[in-house]
């Protein structure tokens, strides 16, 4: 299916220890419990789920700001968490991260010619004025900023477009390969979305970019995806290509999703199973499938047996005992 | 502008009228406007949606029809609740007009809930504050209330900490319906949900439109939202309200440039997937532009544009649009389009 691996997480779980120190009691956040997951080359895949769904662990997963306690993430077939510090330097250099809100990326007191040179100046790949200039220019236009006017502004005189995409000319100073966008355009106003995600995909295809991005928007996620992976109680609860998972969903929770979708384009009204039950936690899963709990078509088997990703159509998987059919 | 029929419903079915409405804050270099020369009308029983982005003034517009703007806030025109001015009511009055007349969902407030107080008895407080009924039959009201935003009265006995998110927000909505408002405002009450909570809250407004009649303020920037929870829209750009009228015709039909931008740039979940065209540019902060605030951004700006701020007028889709193409006899690609 994929020509080229350039990520591979294998079962991954990231777990949080949280003590309450007056109970003395220690309880395990699951915040990614078994994750397996393939990027090929030039691809992108969304990542969606409710918020705590553990998308944004697994991204920081990806970054080596979280270790797991199991499993294994493999870049170009080289464990990310058994590098020394020289691969360790390299990798980082070779992966960059986008993050939600560009008020809070960037360095106030830094201006925008710093903010993405400095990257290039830490990876000795840059070291006179001259250079700096050159590659400032070079960041800037390619994000679609005119250098002449903005390369000397500080964060606080740009607006939240402009911001969004020194924060992307900064991710993208050390030529990375993979892009690991969480929420790029959620803080942004809807007029100027569009134009950093149309930037995101332009730049993609001009310098052969993976992406991993994170959404709570399926429509964001339709829109630059080209497959999308759906999480539930941090696990992959479904995965496909963009059009065959929205027009054909195989999980029940993935259809839940999309029967929420609001807007009169939507055919469906929302599904069973909306309601949350609290008595379940990061901390505390359901057994068995973890929707269980929630799903309209659940039996004894969903509450006792963990169902697998299993390929259900062609590149379609889903983790369900009885899947949903056309 | 003196307020046009079509921004109007029939008389006697209006919850609100407001005309004229300009909002500056008084800054320490000067005036800024926020809201400028806005006119519409809430009627009864329906669902306004006001649209727009970040600093347009949509919540400067909700909170002034609450008399909750900052001290340095300077309002002019009228905002008329059965037939009298709230602007010029006195304290008093406005006590009875708040909750009771009209009630106010702010954004972010279901994060304002006491965490120390059970959800209900904030609720209870809230109507014996305005109303002198025993804490029993309050009790009871609330336990009502809850159940009409799909909240089990046994619930009521819970902390803020023991709801969800969603739970919360509908928790507020209960609240904000305590007093019998003839009139929400709810601003932004979704952003915050996920989508599937976010679904349950609009059906849980839709109903309570459907059963007890209430009008809403629906502010939000979120057009898909609006799309599904409103009856009329209205579009908010830099201060102005740039097109209003009826949701189907202003979301699917926009005679507006910056409406119908707008509308093609949010990426879609079902129907065709294609390019979508972005608008260049941000939207205006504090300096607003001559002429048309929307022409340095608008592919079909031409000389009129940049000199003269045009007026709402009658679009062929019965809505009203502040734009000079509207009435320019050459529009067939906008309206097209």
């Amino acid at each position: 299916m994929l020509e080229e691996r350039v990520l591979a997480i294998q079962d991954v779980k990231v777990y949080f220890e949280r003590r309450e120190r007056l109970i003395g009691r220690k309880t395990v956040i699951h915040a990614v419990d078994g994750v397996t997951l393939v990027l090929g080359r030039g691809e992108t895949l969304s990542l969606v789920g409710e918020s705590g769904s553990g998308k944004s662990t697994l991204a920081r997963t990806v970054l080596k700001l979280n270790t797991p306690v199991e499993g294994a993430i493999l870049f170009h077939n080289q464990d990310i968490f058994k590098q020394d510090r020289r691969q360790s330097k390299a990798y980082r250099r070779r992966v960059q991260m986008i993050f939600q809100d560009p008020y809070e990326s960037l360095n106030p007191q830094s201006t925008v010619f710093n903010a993405v040179t400095e990257p290039r100046v830490i990876h000795g790949l840059a070291s006179d004025r001259s250079e700096k200039e050159e590659a400032a220019s070079r960041l800037l236009a390619l994000v679609g900023l005119d250098p002449s006017t903005k390369l000397y502004r500080y964060p606080h005189e740009l607006s939240g477009g402009e911001r969004q995409r020194v924060a992307i000319a900064r991710a993208l100073s050390l030529e990375p390969e993979l892009l690991v966008a969480d929420e790029p355009v959620s803080m942004l106003d809807v007029s100027i979305r569009l134009g950093v995600l149309n930037l995101l995909q332009t730049l993609k295809q001009n310098l052969n970019l993976t992406y991993l991005v994170i959404t709570h928007d399926l429509g964001v996620a339709r829109y630059i995806g080209t497959r999308i992976a759906v999480m539930y109680f941090g696990q992959i609860v479904e995965i496909a290509e963009t059009d065959e998972l929205i027009n054909n969903p195989k999980h029940h929770y993935t259809n839940l999703l999309l029967s929420s979708i609001p807007g009169t384009e939507n055919p469906q009204p929302l599904a069973a199973g909306a309601d949350v039950d609290f008595s379940y936690s990061a901390a505390e899963p359901p057994s068995g499938c973890r929707f269980h709990t929630r799903c309209p078509m659940a039996q004894e088997k969903c509450a006792s047996i963990v169902p697998k990703l299993t390929e259900i159509a062609n590149g379609h998987f889903a983790a369900c005992h009885y899947p949903l059919t056309k | 502008m003196t307020a046009n029929p079509s921004t109007r419903g029939q008389e006697g079915d209006q919850v609100l009228d407001i005309r004229n409405l300009t909002v500056s804050y008084k800054t320490e270099s000067g005036y800024v406007k926020a809201v400028d020369d806005v006119s519409f009308t809430v009627n009864k029983g329906e669902i306004l949606g006001l649209a727009g982005e970040s600093a347009c003034g949509k919540t400067t517009t909700a909170l002034s029809i609450m008399r909750l703007l900052a001290p340095n806030a300077v309002v002019n025109g009228q905002i008329l609740f059965d037939n009298k001015d709230v602007l010029q009511m006195p304290e008093d009055e406005l006590r009875n007009f708040r909750w009771k007349g009209v009630s106010l969902i702010p954004q972010g407030s279901m994060n304002s809930l006491d965490p120390v107080i059970q959800v209900g008895k904030q609720i209870v407080e809230a109507i014996r504050a305005h109303e002198s009924v025993s804490r029993a039959d309050a009790w009871k009201t609330t336990e009502k209330l809850l159940s009409s935003v799909s909240i089990h009265p046994t619930r009521a006995k819970n902390y803020p900490h023991e709801f969800s998110g969603g739970m919360k927000q509908r928790a507020v909505t209960a609240m904000a319906l305590a007093l019998n408002p003839r009139l929400v405002i709810a601003d932004e009450p979704t952003t915050a949900l996920d989508v599937v909570v976010q679904k349950q809250l609009l059906l849980v407004l839709r109903n309570l439109q459907k059963s007890l009649g209430i009008s809403f303020i629906f502010v939000s920037h979120d057009l898909s939202v609006i799309g599904e929870i409103a009856d009329r829209v209205a579009v908010m750009y830099a201060g102005k309200i740039v097109e209003i009228g009826r949701k189907d015709m202003v979301l699917k039909h926009p005679s507006h440039p910056y409406t119908q931008a707008l509308v093609n740039s949010v990426p879609k979940v079902f129907g065709n997937r294609q390019l979508l065209e972005s608008i260049p540019g941000s939207p205006p902060t504090g300096v607003w532009p001559e002429g048309c605030r929307f022409h340095p951004r608008c592919k079909f700006v031409f000389d009129l544009c940049r000199q003269k701020e045009p007026e709402l007028q009658l679009a062929a889709t019965g809505c009203l649009a502040a734009c000079h193409l509207v009435s320019k006899t050459d529009r067939e690609e906008i309206v097209l389009k």
